[in-house]
């Protein structure tokens, strides 16, 4: 009987637009990404990655954009993990269901859910004038702890989640604080979750653009020095994504897609870096 | 985290000290998850301290519902920025109809039909789609996408005696990155929702001689329709929030949003406009943040009410 | 809790203050000057027109001075001379002369270069010449087609500043024809337009005669190419100043500030004024 069901055309046009669409979303990822090599593989060079351009030397590089970048990602994650995972500890395990509860968890899904323009004019306003940061890597980074706080919290919770309730029985009957308990039980098996949660920030601290253009401006210069390195949190600098963006309006297309190889190589990386580590967790899961 | 210090000690402590770092130690917490709260009331505090006082300067009616936007002119400036708001409406419902369908089924291909073998190709495609800086998809859209657009536009305006050439910086490119830049997000709350549904109303739709296209759409796709509009509300937020992929694909001129006119969007208005303006026109540019805000926050409450609501049916 | 709010405050107020006294350092501790032994900071902000340049002399300048820091953000003119007059940079920079307003406010206009404005067009455009008056109907929309003046028949996609751009407030200004120009696209950088009048046939566009590549026509303006001579001879009518505005006169500055200004006076910043294409004040 089953054999005998009917042939529908309609069912191989179905059939036909799912296909399309699936090679339509394959074909559009290959060709972004063979696009932007072919233009841009040809412009990263040793020299392009750790020089810097000058328009006296005619030289383009963009060693200070990369350091820019490592310089907030160090700052943002320095402030927001330790927030981010104590936000999550105290949902979990402190908490009970309530009104605060709720607000707090409202709060943290509409911050992942305010667009990055909007952190950018806030970050301008309150760290850059009321703050009188100005321009510089740490009004931005203060910015970014605030957009990439929901994603340290939430994947933080999650792999609290799945540490088993016996163990935080066990070590409390076993005659341990609370804290104790935490700090050496649930903090080291919750920590690959804690990290996918970091290594997912960072990755969009690294694509972010809108947010930091008005927050960290967009100096391109290597610092002098170590006291300058230091001081260079008060200073404005570009991200090599504010970077991509700046060259682009600017017209010069190989810098942007050189710097634009070089971003995907990095997302690439963490996005090969977060399989490995939720394959970890996978393990963990089953023991 | 100070409190380390305090418990280092902890092997033999008093129980008072114990009390005490126990008690520091969860009020650290209960600050940190403070945060985000007072985060959002700044950051709406602010917004609305910055865009309201152009407001009572310039007339509500006379910023939202006017469309002539002259903001430096120095005889009679004009705020009008309905253009601009109907462009981010009309640019944001457009990408979604282009976006869904196609992620919806990219997610079906992914749960129902492909082997499995090739679901794990393609899934990490989606993946990797959505980890792509916005910056390189404003990018490859002034490179590849205007030149394309601009040959159309020629074709299709050849005898046109009105219209304003845009050089393929218009509406539609702009829509068509929007689409590709929400795909993942409908992609994989499609994926989800639709592992979601229960097997057995697969099996009693394919017992009772549906086709398997018929299961997918008739009952599979409906029950899980509420997963499916988180993704498609998520979709909106995305598509109405994002900026610098889009303000230089969409030729940035005021315009009533029709396909071929060179268009400003909201986002794109604060990104062009913030860092050179002053006095009113600046106190406007934070008016223009404001109405996104006002937007995003509505979408929010909307996206929790259907995420509460699932909550309740399951 | 409170006991870690105020901690958290005293941690913003000292950041601030470091942030504070940091750029205060920078004006108080500078000591000698000229050999290489300033320190400091030098903060400008303002015109994006004015980029290349400042980039350039402020390299120039740290070259010189190892202890110093110069920076510049390029927010656009009227951000650039707010941020002056409200005390947030040293410099601000404007592409433009002062108006009335920024001028009353203490803002002292110094010209260190003359900039010409070229109207450019994509490079298989064969006309290479102009009228100040088609030029004006091009803008205000009154001629749509390239063949109206004898060229292709090809659409003109016309592409502007946005507003508040130093560049369009003076091309708009020099032409008599503020607030009228439809424009199909607003750009928000120099180049941009040039970016874009690159990639477009049949687009006109105008931007700084410093940025101007081969790719790019650089029309004449009735019968006047854009070049330094006509510009300082006063024939080509598209130029305007490049100011780099101080509160007060420049004696009146921080001696690292000072020592930027003689720097841009001296033979070796004159030389990177030319060096960017532009055009040194008389």
């Amino acid at each position: 009987m089953i054999d005998k069901k009917k042939v529908r055309p309609a069912d191989g046009v179905m059939y036909g637009l799912i296909y399309l669409s699936a090679i339509f979303v394959v074909l559009l990822l290959l060709g972004i990404i063979g696009y932007v090599l072919y233009r841009g593989i040809s412009v990263v060079s040793w020299d392009f990655l750790t020089g810097v351009t000058s328009v006296l030397k005619g030289t383009t590089g963009i060693a200070g954009n990369i350091v820019n970048t490592i310089y907030i990602i160090l700052l943002t994650m320095l402030i927001a993990t330790p927030i981010g995972v104590g936000a999550a500890i105290y949902l979990n395990e402190y908490a009970k269901p309530g009104k605060l509860v709720t607000i707090i968890e409202f709060a943290t899904q509409i911050l992942s859910g305010i667009p990055s323009i909007i952190f950018g004019l806030f970050g301008m306003i309150f760290f850059g004038q009321t703050l009188k940061l100005g321009y510089s890597l740490l009004t931005g980074a203060l910015t970014m702890v605030l957009m990439v706080l929901p994603l340290i919290t939430r994947n933080t919770q999650e792999a609290l989640k799945t540490v088993p309730e016996g163990y935080r029985q066990g070590a409390i009957g076993l005659g341990s604080g609370k804290w104790y308990m935490i700090r050496t039980i649930l903090l080291p098996c919750a920590m690959p979750g804690i990290i996918t949660g970091v290594i997912l920030a960072i990755g969009r601290i690294v694509g972010e653009s809108a947010a930091l253009l008005f927050t960290a401006g967009s100096a391109h210069l290597l610092p002098d020095g170590f006291t300058e390195f230091l001081s260079k949190a008060f200073h404005s600098g570009g991200t090599l994504t504010i970077q991509l963006y700046l060259s682009m309006s600017k017209g010069q297309y190989d810098i942007a897609f050189g710097i634009a190889v070089v971003l995907l190589v990095i997302v690439l990386l963490i996005n090969f870096a977060t399989k490995l580590l939720a394959k970890k967790f996978d393990v963990n899961k089953k023991v | 985290m100070k409190k380390n210090t305090v418990s280092i000690k902890s092997g033999k402590q008093s129980k008072a000290a114990r009390a005490f770092s126990e008690n520091l130690a969860k009020n650290c917490f209960l600050f940190a998850a403070v945060v985000a709260v007072l985060a959002v009331l700044s950051i709406m505090l602010y917004m609305f301290l910055k865009g309201t006082p152009a407001f009572f300067k310039v007339g509500l009616n006379e910023i939202l519902f006017e469309t002539e936007w002259r903001p430096a002119a120095k005889e009679n400036p004009s705020f009008g920025i309905l253009y601009i708001i109907l462009t981010s409406v009309a640019g944001t419902t457009l990408a979604i109809m282009l976006g869904v369908p196609l992620g919806i089924l990219t997610a079906v291909f992914l749960t129902e039909v492909a082997p499995k073998k090739l679901a794990a190709l393609v899934q990490p495609a989606v993946e990797l789609l959505a980890a792509i800086p916005s910056v390189i998809y404003g990018l490859l859209g002034i490179i590849i996408l205007t030149p394309w657009m601009y040959k159309l536009e020629k074709i299709i305006f050849e005898d046109s005696e009105t219209h304003q050439f845009t050089g393929g910086a218009n509406l539609i490119s702009a829509v068509i990155v929007l689409a590709i830049m929400i795909l993942p997000t409908v992609v994989n709350m499609s994926v989800s929702a639709i592992r979601a549904v229960d097997d057995k109303l697969k099996s009693a739709s394919l017992a009772l001689g549906a086709t398997k296209i018929q299961t997918i759409f008739k009952v599979v796709l409906p029950a899980a329709k509420s997963g499916i509009m988180t993704g498609i509300v998520l979709g909106i937020g995305r598509a109405l929030g994002e900026a610098m992929a889009i303000s230089l694909v969409s030729g940035s001129s005021v315009n009533l949003p029709l396909p071929f006119n060179s268009v400003r969007f909201l986002t794109t208005a604060i990104v062009s406009e913030m860092s050179y303006a002053s006095g009113l026109h600046r106190q406007v540019l934070f008016t223009i943040g404001l109405v996104l805000f006002v937007f995003i926050m509505v979408i929010n409450l909307v996206l929790t009410k259907m995420i509460q609501g699932k909550e309740k049916n399951t | 809790m409170r006991k870690k709010i105020a901690k958290f405050l005293g941690v913003v107020a000292t950041v601030t203050m470091m942030a504070v006294s940091m750029t205060g350092c920078g004006s108080s501790d500078s000591v000698e000057s000229g050999d290489g032994n300033l320190t400091g900071t030098v903060t400008m902000a303002g015109s994006t027109s004015m980029e290349k340049l400042a980039n350039a002399l402020a390299e120039g300048f740290m070259e010189k001075n190892d202890g110093v820091t110069v920076t510049a953000e390029f927010t656009g003119s009227s951000a650039g001379i707010e941020s002056l007059t409200t005390g947030s940079v040293d410099i601000g920079n404007a592409s433009r002369a002062l108006n009335e307003a920024e001028v009353s406010g203490g803002a002292v206009e110094n010209i260190v270069a003359i900039d010409g404005i070229a109207v450019i067009t994509h490079g298989d455009n064969p006309i290479k010449e102009i009228s100040s008056e088609d030029l004006k109907k091009i803008y205000t929309g009154e001629i749509t087609n390239w063949n109206e003046l004898g060229g292709n028949d090809e659409a003109i996609v016309v592409i502007g500043r946005e507003a508040s751009s130093g560049t369009r407030g003076a091309f708009e200004e020099l032409l008599e024809m503020e607030d009228q120009c439809n424009y199909a696209n607003e750009l928000d950088s120099t180049g941009a337009v040039l970016a874009q009048v690159t990639s477009t046939e049949g687009a006109i566009g105008y931007v700084s005669l410093d940025v101007v590549d081969d790719n790019v026509i650089a029309l004449s303006i009735d019968g006047v190419e854009a070049t330094e001579e006509n510009i300082i001879a006063g024939k080509y009518m598209l130029s305007r100043p490049f100011v780099m505005a101080t509160m007060g006169e420049i004696s009146e500055q921080n001696e690292t500030v000072q020592a930027f200004f003689e720097y841009i006076e001296s033979e070796e910043g004159q030389e990177i004024i030319k060096k960017v294409g532009l055009i040194l004040p008389e």
